[in-house]
């Protein structure tokens, strides 16, 4: 199937036969008097990946998920229903089942679906989808990342690379008789080296993408920078020391760190979190939370990044939501149920992992916007502290705010200057409380690569972070050295 | 499944006439239900029938695997033609195949995975069982003042392999868990805490009352949690933060993070790498086990497998694949998703001790008992270990004041030789578990 004739409604309509009329029955007979809300939801989803490692591609997958889910809500509470056998009878029973939490058993008509709506954005788009992109192309560019991350150093003794790319078509139609759909590409490329320098053993790893075509890692050589960038952050860690244990103070390289925002105020200001009021932010809108310094906003809107969606899993535009404002909470992240039960504006933040998920208010790609700071100027501020550049996973407990985040690739601040490389350790703070520290923003900006997912409740969600470089004062890291 | 037995031979029965010399292919049918219950209020409640194929096909050495829940003929015959072509574009490996033939059970045995028994609940009877729950929780004490909700889901499941050796082999399992989680708050605060039940038998849950007391427990005794100052102490794992530790210990014995070199393990078979005392063990075999199961997700019968053995390392885990590069045995511990084969655990658990929990804290005299673990600060190849901890303070063998904000770090080389004491309080609440355990010594961050 190729871009350019291709339709998320007609794909629905001529590869299971769900006409606009069936979907309005079905919608109809699950609303009534006491249901407030509700949609069905279209997937198709083709995922490919190969990997290489001992130097050759010598696994391929490939996998097919198709399914639809139908929601119905009534005030706070939510029925579900899906299948991956999509025919009207199915989508009809699925309703059944959404339509159990409703009270009444007063239904409408048949809602008026209308003709199927454009997307408001444009952001991804591709003529080619990097699913279609022939195994050998990409076979042939995992090699060359083998190739080039070998030659970086003797010392890299093990490469191991992998592809995945994504078509994800959906459809949404909802209680309003919108008829709204997507067509998503997702690319992402990982590298991973190995070290070794007598029993020495270390590890990198770098990769990136979107939502691109399959060239995007060929422009301006990224994969080349890729792979570099894995084999060099192993090396660094040949070399690495025994991290400090105790409060220091931390400066955050641009990029990647952004997932400090994402786990220590991102989760705790979605909506449901918030509606519910056991989020350590709950209640705290138009309160200083932050460092005047300090503006976060989350936006899905940027083209082609990884967090990036035309539309939300909801059929919502999505958009530009400001979180925090010099420092003042100004928002949350919104989906359709919370919202309403709020009273707030919709944001374009109602996410959902497949059609076998309900969907949750989520973030899309979350930065902190640049202040003035010359990088250089923030290391230099600091006598005795980290320098943390690289990262990996983190998590929140968004009741209590405690959030944790993994440093990958570290470095001591002595006297302001950069010194030795110390290991991994875990650094652990209090969301609303972090941002009131950070006491300096770089002017340089950036967004990470491409490569990150939000895990919440179970399902998984693509999404991008972005931090200039900024200075903390005080922070709890978990090394080992006293 | 014996439409799916026929449509097994057909499939495995056109990739051979498309030239492929090997193939396998899993079948897996659940039918799933979740409802939530949030303030004694229904909040969501879900239900769903999946059903997907796993296919992998080889041609000699080459392979490729490829998963769908489409089944529709065209869409299978699709399949087969793209498992065969990606398969014949990959390089050869020459440690690929199936299983050998002799590996095959000639009869699948009855691990008792199914509750024949199980009521057929209705929507009104399940929001009963977990408003009594959540219930519960509410009621122990008035600073239970909110909740992030209680659920109980059902799972049944119809798992089907077959390959072209001619095995076919079939089991059912079912799954039900009831879990509350409430927050207390006292004005300054606000703590989250959980409490869950687990089991293959609906009549083996945990009463719901139970549960929705401990919830409460855990979350009061969270309330007023500080930081304590950066200190080197000795750390009490809870059982279900044990359980996690072995559950990254099983990420490390790994086949394949062994073969690969991405372990710190690696080369360490019969090496004293844990305390005389430690003992683990991962068996699918366990009479309605949750992580048990007759055959792996390549048609190998599981078994018990013996990982350490007072302390010395006796065993990886392996898949086919692994087993070959590794010239060892398969220990049936294949798991299989939509991205192919890989390794996973059955039954993981650490052998109990001698010690009541209470004798293991009351021999600390000040450190830190530890409930509750966030982030993923482990490094498998170098056994770097740094995470965000949540728990309680010992003084003087007593359990004190709460903490928060704090991390456990050390290198699991020295805190697998460290564990000094292993209680007796195994239980199992899922797939991997293990009872209290002590660390000697941990290097923990605070203020």
């Amino acid at each position: 199937m190729t871009a350019t004739s291709l339709t998320p409604q007609r794909f629905f309509a001529e590869r299971f036969g769900i006409a606009k009329e069936s979907l309005g029955r079905i919608l109809g007979g699950m609303l009534g008097k006491a249901v407030d809300d509700g949609d069905i939801y279209f997937e198709y989803l083709v995922s490919e990946a190969i990997s290489l490692e001992d130097g050759v591609v010598k696994k391929a997958s490939k996998s097919i998920t198709q399914g639809a889910g139908v929601r119905a809500i009534a005030d706070s509470r939510t029925g579900y229903g899906y299948s991956d056998d999509i025919t009207i009878e199915n989508l009809a029973l699925a309703a059944q089942t959404a339509r159990a939490i409703a009270s009444d058993t007063a239904k409408s008509g048949a809602v008026a679906v209308g003709q199927s709506q454009h997307t408001p954005h444009d952001l991804y788009p591709v003529q080619t989808f990097p699913t279609e992109v022939p195994l050998r192309t990409k076979i042939d560019l995992l090699l060359k990342i083998d190739q080039i991350a070998r030659s970086y150093d003797p010392r890299i003794t093990k490469v191991f690379a992998s592809l995945a790319s994504q078509q994800k078509i959906v459809l949404i139609a909802t209680a309003d008789g919108l008829v709204v759909g997507d067509i998503l590409p997702l690319l992402r490329l990982s590298v991973s080296c190995i070290a070794e320098h007598g029993t020495n053993r270390q590890t990198g790893t770098h990769g990136g993408g979107g939502r691109f075509e399959f060239d995007f890692l060929l422009d301006e050589e990224r994969y080349v920078r890729y792979a570099r960038e894995a084999a060099r952050q192993a090396i660094v860690n040949l070399d690495a020391i025994d991290a400090p244990a105790g409060y220091l103070d931390v400066v955050l390289g641009p990029g990647w760190p952004g997932i400090l925002l994402h786990e220590a105020v991102g989760h705790g200001l979605e909506g449901d979190f918030n509606r519910k009021k056991v989020s350590a932010f709950s209640g705290r809108i138009g309160e200083q939370v932050a460092s005047p310094l300090v503006t976060v906003v989350d936006d899905g809107t940027l083209p082609g990044r990884r967090g990036s969606l035309n539309i939300d899993d909801e059929g919502t535009p999505t958009g530009r939501t400001t979180l925090i404002e010099n420092g003042v909470l100004r928002g949350y992240l919104q989906d359709r149920l919370n919202a309403r039960l709020m009273g707030l504006p919709l944001t374009g933040n109602g996410r959902r992992e497949s059609y076998a998920h309900i969907p949750m208010p989520r973030m899309t790609n979350t930065f902190m916007l640049p202040g003035e700071s010359d990088p250089e100027d923030i290391i230099r501020s600091v006598q005795h502290g980290l320098y943390a550049v690289n990262f990996g996973g983190g998590q929140v407990d968004i009741t209590n705010g405690k959030f944790v985040f993994s440093a990958s690739e570290a470095y001591l601040i002595e006297n302001g200057k950069v010194t030795r490389p110390v290991k991994g350790a875990t650094l652990i703070g209090n969301g609303p409380d972090v941002l009131t520290r950070v006491s300096m923003v770089g002017n340089d900006l950036r967004l990470d690569e491409g490569v990150g997912t939000c895990g919440k409740d179970g399902q998984s969600v693509p999404v991008g972070v972005g931090l200039p470089t900024i200075r903390v004062d005080g922070i709890t890291v978990g090394g080992t050295q006293r | 499944m014996s439409i799916e037995r026929d449509m097994a031979r057909d499939l495995l029965a056109k990739v051979r006439q498309r030239g492929a010399t090997e193939a396998d292919l899993l079948i897996v049918e659940t039918d799933s239900s979740t409802a939530q219950v949030r303030l004694q209020e229904i909040e969501a409640l879900k239900s769903a029938q999946e059903r997907r194929l796993h296919l992998r096909v080889l041609f000699g050495k080459r392979s490729a695997a490829t998963s769908t829940s489409d089944f529709s003929l065209r869409a299978l015959d699709r399949l087969i033609d793209e498992t065969c072509a990606m398969a014949q574009a990959t390089a050869p490996d020459e440690y690929v195949g199936l299983p050998e033939a002799e590996a095959m059970l000639t009869a699948v045995p009855d691990l008792d995975l199914y509750d024949e028994a199980a009521p057929d609940l209705s929507i009104e009877e399940k929001i009963a069982l977990i408003k009594r729950a959540e219930g519960a929780a509410l009621a122990y004490d008035s600073r239970l003042t909110n909740s992030e909700g209680a659920g109980f889901d059902t799972h049944v499941s119809q798992i089907l392999y077959a390959n072209t050796h001619g095995f076919a082999g079939t089991y059912r399992t079912s799954s039900f868990s009831l879990v509350v989680s409430p927050i207390a708050g006292d004005g300054t605060g606000m703590q989250r805490d959980a409490w869950y039940s687990v089991s293959r038998k609906f009549r083996q849950l945990e009463p719901p009352e139970s549960i929705g007391v401990k919830a409460a427990q855990r979350a009061l005794r969270r309330l007023g949690a500080r930081k304590v100052p950066t200190q080197e102490a000795p750390v009490i794992f809870d059982p279900d933060m044990a359980a996690s530790l072995i559950r990254t210990l099983a990420g490390a014995v790994a086949g394949t993070s062994i073969y690969r070199g991405t372990s710190f393990l690696v080369n360490r078979l019969g090496d004293h790498v844990a305390a005389d005392t430690v003992t683990v063990i991962d068996d699918g075999t366990i009479p309605a086990g949750l992580g048990s199961r007759p055959f792996d997700g390549e048609g190998v019968a599981t078994r018990r497998t013996m990982v350490l053995e007072h302390g010395v390392l006796r065993s990886y885990l392996l898949d086919t694949y692994c087993a070959r590069r590794l010239a060892m045995t398969s220990t049936g511990n294949a798991a299989r998703d939509a991205a192919g084969i890989s390794v996973g655990t059955t039954n993981l658990y650490l052998v109990p001790g001698t010690y009541t929990p209470e004798e293991i804290i009351g021999s600390v005299k000040s450190g830190l008992y530890v409930t509750e673990l966030i982030g993923f600060g482990v490094n498998l190849v170098t056994g770097d270990y740094s995470r965000g901890a949540v728990g309680l303070w010992i003084e003087n063998g007593t359990l004190t004041y709460p903490v928060e904000e704090i991390t456990i770090a050390g290198n699991l080389n020295d805190m697998l030789r460290q564990i000094e004491m292993i209680g007796n309080d195994l239980a199992f609440r899922g797939r991997t578990a293990a009872p209290t355990l002590k660390i000697a010594r941990m290097t923990i961050a605070g203020n």
